[in-house]
């Protein structure tokens, strides 16, 4: 595997840092004009979302980590994993574990497609995008001429998540809803 | 990922025209007193020996010559000027530096480098303050020794630790094993970086002086408190390394011994050697008169100015965009 040494470091690269897989956040050239330079990294550890600040004296490198994301369509879950399609066109399937869809898991919709990312070959995380189209399956009744007034009510959603919406919105209306949020967002006209 | 290319400045309009004026403010301020503006090459045989700087290798052909180094300092150029008679210079230059790249960092950047014959690095120090206060109407600095700087603010003796001491201290930056191969000087730069660094200049400006004589590169040295220091003086404001001076080293013996113990540092942390520049050498043999001299780099300067925290945003085009 290719390694990155301090004069590549960038946001985005994706590195092997005590085993774990990370991506570079912020990198900090750091260096007194005459004396030795050194790097000041801030990364997020993928396996555990925990942010870590390092520094690197100049010149030292770091392990390229085997890490991608690809779009893949969600198929089916069997109970323990959710497995995943490739959308360019090989058909190669990918079981993710609960660890790895993680929250993505409240906007897993069949079909839809999702960014999954891989590390040696497997998922290590799953992310939605940005909004979905989620069918109503469960709120209270609308009320009529609520409309102007802006008042909210939970609804339940196709894949069980929950979220706030106006008063008249009624069971079986199709929603978009930003996953970042977790908010309502519009109805979506039924075509 | 292929990106497109971006043709458009990375500094506004409103920094260009100010960079135009810091400019003429320059060349006014040595022209009322009567120091030489000059210009050397940039593209020089020969790169510098010190073992944080990195040049970069130009492929030239011109006549029996091939190639040469992109300089990092008008220094050795402008110091032979001085053997030869000029009396006090100054140079507005490009120089690069390899791999230098960040938010205060572009791998060629402007430099203004002067020297004054008879003067001594106080003299100096109270000239560079001229010069950057009435620029950047701020308060006239304070003088800080680096022992004083390193105590208060990284809260280590410099001078008195032991490497291992240094070693221990730095340990809030690096792991054990990256320290291994260190050393004394690089604990105290990343002492220096990270602990004392962010703290110099908040308010009013500050000179550090009175550095280790390990880190004297073309400065004189002399004991005080016991210690050997060296005559080099840095200024920063609000936290930004702004400039770099000596009382220069004059004694052509004393200057190849500092080469030769930089290849020697280059020699053990795996980077070439480099050629020693035998011109520059014959120019002290022959007389450097007593002076002092300085760089200050300009985009900073013109930052400080702004109050912008990136040197791209004083950059007509840094180099991800030239």
């Amino acid at each position: 595997m290719a390694s990155y040494s301090t004069n590549e470091f960038r946001g985005g690269l994706k590195v092997l840092l005590d085993g774990d897989p990370c991506i570079i956040l912020e990198n900090e050239f750091v260096k007194p004009g005459k004396g030795q330079a050194f790097n000041r990294v801030k990364l997020r550890n993928l396996m555990t979302n925990r942010v870590w600040e390092r520094t690197f004296k100049s010149g030292e490198s770091l392990e390229a980590a085997d890490v991608i994301d690809q779009d893949m369509e969600y198929l089916y879950t069997d109970g323990e994993f959710w497995h995943f399609m490739l959308t360019d066109g090989s058909f190669e399937q990918y079981p993710a574990d609960a660890k790895a869809v993680g929250d993505a898991l409240k906007w897993l919709k069949e079909q839809d497609v999702y960014t999954v990312t891989l590390y040696n070959g497997s998922p290590l995380s799953v992310t939605p995008p940005n909004f979905v189209e989620l069918e109503v399956v469960d709120t209270d009744p609308g009320m009529k001429g609520d409309t102007a007034q802006g008042g909210s009510k939970p609804a339940t959603l196709s894949t069980g998540a929950v979220v706030n919406v106006p008063l008249f919105i009624t069971i079986g209306e199709v929603l978009k809803v930003d996953t970042r949020s977790g908010e309502y967002v519009s109805r979506v006209k039924s075509s | 990922m292929n990106r497109e290319p971006v043709w458009q400045p990375s500094a506004s309009q409103a920094a260009l025209k100010s960079r135009a004026q810091q400019l003429a403010f320059v060349r006014g301020f040595f022209a009322k007193r009567e120091v030489l503006e000059v210009e050397t090459p940039v593209l020089g045989r020969c790169g510098v020996t010190d073992v944080n700087l990195d040049g970069i290798p130009a492929q030239v052909s011109a006549g029996t010559r091939t190639g040469g180094w992109l300089q990092t300092s008008p220094e050795y150029h402008m110091k032979r000027l001085l053997a030869a008679g000029c009396g006090s210079i100054f140079q507005i230059s490009r120089v690069f530096r390899n791999g230098e790249q960040g938010r205060r960092h572009n791998p060629e950047f402007s430099m203004l480098e002067w020297y004054r014959t008879g003067f001594d690095d106080v003299t100096l120090m109270a000239e560079v303050s001229d010069l950057v206060c009435d620029w950047l109407g701020c308060e006239r600095p304070e003088i800080i020794q680096y022992r004083d700087a390193l105590r208060r603010w990284a809260h280590i003796d410099p001078f008195a630790a032991t490497v291992r001491e240094l070693m221990r201290r730095c340990e809030e930056w690096l792991e054990p094993e990256q320290l291994a191969d260190l050393g004394r000087d690089g604990c105290l730069d990343l002492l220096m970086s990270f602990a004392v660094e962010p703290n110099l200049g908040r308010g009013r400006p500050v000179f550090i002086t009175g550095y280790p004589a390990s880190q004297a590169s073309l400065a004189r040295v002399s004991k005080s408190d016991g210690y050997e220091t060296a005559h080099r003086f840095e200024l920063y404001v609000d936290g930004l390394e702004l400039c770099n001076g000596y009382w220069e080293l004059t004694d052509p013996g004393e200057q190849r011994l500092r080469f030769e113990a930089d290849n020697e540092l280059r020699r053990r942390s795996g980077k070439p050697e480099m050629g020693l520049d035998e011109a520059f050498l014959a120019a002290l043999d022959q007389g450097l008169p007593e002076c002092s001299g300085v760089a200050l780099g300009l985009d900073r300067l013109l930052m400080l100015k702004l109050g912008v925290q990136d040197i791209r945003e004083v950059l007509a085009f840094p180099f991800e965009r030239a």
